[in-house]
């Protein structure tokens, strides 16, 4: 249904081999779909364990750097005893809150209740198993590439992994069996469905550039500058081979849904305090409040390293770099590079949250449904007309006009004579106080000069005046 | 996190043949999808019918990805499972969590019934479908999929069958229409109250917009029962909710909290 606007997909896809990009470029030896699945058991174990270690020590972290980002942000220290910078903080609360008791609410349904944070770690953990770590590394001897796994439809697994993490939110509001709780899993199951519409169409421009769904091949993609030609004369922009430039719009939209898919401020309303205490989990306590929690955490790293992956070129420092150290994108160092650009669209995450106040749910769904989905929808159309045109070498330059033209003028003629409401100029504030009836709240007089408070004046009064000290006396 | 490594690799590499993961995959879900399909049928709580509905549909998308159908398991698991069943569970947990059907039988040897005839039923399915397909030979797999299952698919439903995909789109979009024309209310012009009118109103003259307080805010007892006690120390009614039966209040839960000398 929804991608039925999308008439272009097809003819965008299809002439484009799966490996479109990468197969025929002898200059990039790095990891594609053929090399998946040939591992011996052990490495895949060692894999495993390494994903699992990296989300566990990432979770750790970014409790640490959130409260300590958020902490200066508001002029504060922030968590700063335990370990050096306070870094031990984390693991402290992690033990704390496993000793804690555990509380089972006597209307609870119990096995839904034990099972909801179990569903909701065991998906944030499996989406990242198709992140690209990086290049083909010597795993003891082996030569295998830094990445667990990846299949054809790999970006689709983490949809399908975001999706079935929202049991987890539902059913632990549910089985609660307690008012906010509930209410809490529903608002949450509406936001991550309507979200989740928004995010999965804005990797649609990036599968039909990059020509595949496997993320390997996608970092791969961005490895090659490509060029904007426009529609008439013979300029051409080179454009860096990330996608965020290119598919600009749809960086956006999946920023903006991301941070709705993860339920984190300005869009937690979830876990609204101050409307639903504490959301879904208000009756959890001990290790399963925990496990919900590290869902959470986890599942920011997974729309961070995502983000990274289809749209800051996955694992590789910026090509140009490679002109003087060659070495940059190959071997152990581009697990660096990937790290450093989760950490910062991690900490933008946190800044959010320490700028914006949370929405109103009914402007939260109008601005998913009515401006994200509808302005992906049309980002989606361009796209594949470019690349259809793209595609048609022998355009001559009237039909290159006519079909950038029309377009374009159909959009501006609806701009033009679309009907606008006619905007009343509000009353002077003078007659609105006046309207008000009898009986209403006071208000301080419009023309009120504060006085300077006595305590200000000493205070100027009695702070001593230093010297100004000049070049000579240094 | 081990398992779906495999299956995924399973899939990776199949081409055509059961492999020995497919035919361990299928062994191990194949049960957990017919007790799944058992258990939302013999369920008596409306969500955990769902749930086991959930586990049923789970095992038929990891299916269709180990027969090398990696797209429509994917999607059987975010549109079917991640969208459709919640929508379905959204409804179930609105009609509450104690409302379990009822077990009287209004038609006696129902179940029997019942029973005997979808055993049957399944019988002859079964049987049917085995012999149409024994000792057939699996042909044409590789081909299909020769640049890639997404890559087929696309080729598919947009070359030959995109009349039939798009009239079938058509088909859900006026379907949804009509539901939401079903559902919706025809409101007067007034009736509907915006959120600024809606604050204007909270502050007229005549209504209080600050917090309520308290049952036992200024009073002897904590108790909820105690009504909260107003500068003037009378009892502020407003403070108790009205669904609490109403208490005798001893003499000293009404008496005014000393407040002057220790």
């Amino acid at each position: 249904m929804i991608l039925a606007p999308i008439g272009f997909l097809a003819e965008a896809l299809t002439p484009m081999s799966p490996a479109h990009f990468v197969a025929e470029d002898p200059a990039t030896g790095d990891p594609t779909l053929v090399d998946f699945g040939h591992d011996p058991w052990w490495i895949v174990l060692i894999k495993v364990v390494g994903v699992f270690v990296f989300l566990v020590v990432m979770t750790l972290f970014t409790i640490w750097y959130e409260r300590r980002v958020v902490a200066r942000m508001q002029v504060r220290p922030g968590p700063n005893r335990h370990g050096p910078f306070g870094l031990l903080q984390s693991l402290a609360d992690g033990l704390k809150l496993a000793f804690k008791e555990d509380i089972m609410p006597l209307k609870a349904d119990k096995v839904v209740f034990f099972l909801a944070p179990v569903v909701s770690t065991v998906c944030a953990f499996t989406a990242f198993s198709i992140m690209p770590f990086g290049p083909f590394v010597s795993m003891f001897g082996v030569r295998t590439p830094l990445q667990l796994t990846d299949i054809s439809v790999a970006v689709l697994l983490v949809l399908a992994c975001s999706g079935m993490g929202i049991y987890g939110i539902v059913l632990g509001g549910w089985a609660s069996g307690s008012t906010y709780p509930l209410l809490g899993g529903l608002r949450s199951s509406a936001q991550l469905i309507s979200y989740e519409v928004a995010m999965g169409l804005s990797f649609v421009a990036v599968f039909m550039v990059a020509g595949t769904m496997s993320t390997s091949e996608i970092v791969n993609a961005q490895a090659i500058g490509h060029t904007l030609a426009l529609p008439f004369g013979n300029i051409n922009i080179p454009i860096g081979g990330w996608f965020f430039l290119l598919l600009l719009p749809s960086f956006v939209i999946y920023s903006i849904s991301a941070v709705g898919e993860t339920n984190r401020a300005p869009f937690d309303l979830p876990e609204a305090e101050s409307e639903l205490v504490g959301g879904f989990h208000t009756e959890y306590s001990s290790l399963k409040f925990a496990l919900f929690f590290l869902a959470e955490y986890i599942n920011m790293v997974t729309v961070s390293a995502l983000c990274a992956t289809l749209f800051l070129g996955g694992w590789r420092a910026p090509t140009s770099f490679e002109s003087f150290w060659p070495g940059i994108n190959s071997g152990w160092w581009p697990l660096l590079w990937f790290t450093i650009k989760v950490l910062l669209l991690l900490f933008v995450f946190i800044w959010l949250r320490g700028t914006l106040p949370r929405l109103r749910y009914d402007q939260f769904m109008r601005f998913g449904w009515k401006v994200l989905i509808p302005v992906n929808l049309i980002w989606i159309l361009v796209v594949a007309g470019w690349l259809t045109m793209r595609k048609q070498q022998n355009l001559d330059v009237m039909d290159r006009i006519l079909l950038v033209g029309v377009p374009l003028a159909v959009v501006v003629l609806l701009a033009l004579l679309w009907p606008q409401k006619q905007q009343e100029t509000p009353p002077p504030l003078e007659e609105q106080v006046a309207k008000r009836p009898e009986g209403s709240f006071p208000l301080p007089p419009m023309d009120l000069q504060v006085p300077v408070s006595p305590r200000a004046k000493r205070l100027t009064a009695e702070r001593e005046t230093v010297p100004a000290t000049t070049e000579e006396e240094v | 996190m081990m398992l779906s490594t495999q299956v995924l690799a399973a899939a990776a590499e199949t081409a055509g043949q059961v492999s020995g993961g497919e035919k361990w995959t299928f062994f191990l879900l194949a049960p957990l999808a017919v007790i799944g399909a058992l258990g939302m049928v013999i369920a008596r709580n409306a969500v955990h019918s769902a749930l086991w509905l959930v586990l049923t549909m789970l095992s038929l998308g990891v299916f269709y990805i180990v027969q090398a159908g990696p797209f429509i398991g994917m999607v059987q698991i975010i549109v079917y499972t991640g969208a459709i069943m919640m929508l379905f569970l959204f409804v179930l947990m609105l009609v509450g969590r104690d409302a379990s059907d009822s077990v009287i039988e209004t038609l006696r040897g129902q179940k029997v019934v019942a029973i005997l005839l979808g055993l049957g039923l399944a019988g002859l399915l079964g049987t049917g479908a085995y012999q149409a397909t024994r000792d057939m030979p699996v042909v044409g797999l590789d081909k299909a999929n020769v640049h890639g299952n997404v890559q087929g698919i696309a080729q598919l439903l947009f070359g030959p069958y995109v009349w039939v995909f798009e009239v079938t789109s058509a088909l859900l979009i006026t379907a949804a229409v009509g539901a939401m024309l079903l559902a919706h209310r025809e409101r007067a012009k007034g009736e509907r109250v915006g959120q600024a009118a809606q604050m204007k109103a909270r502050f007229e003259p005549g209504n209080y917009p600050g917090p309520k307080p308290g049952p036992g805010v200024f009073a002897n007892s904590t108790s909820v029962a105690t009504p909260a006690k107003l500068p003037d120390g009378t009892p502020a009614e407003r403070s108790i909710s009205p669904i609490l039966p109403t208490r005798e209040l001893t003499s000293a839960e009404i008496a005014n909290k000393h407040t002057e000398g220790k």
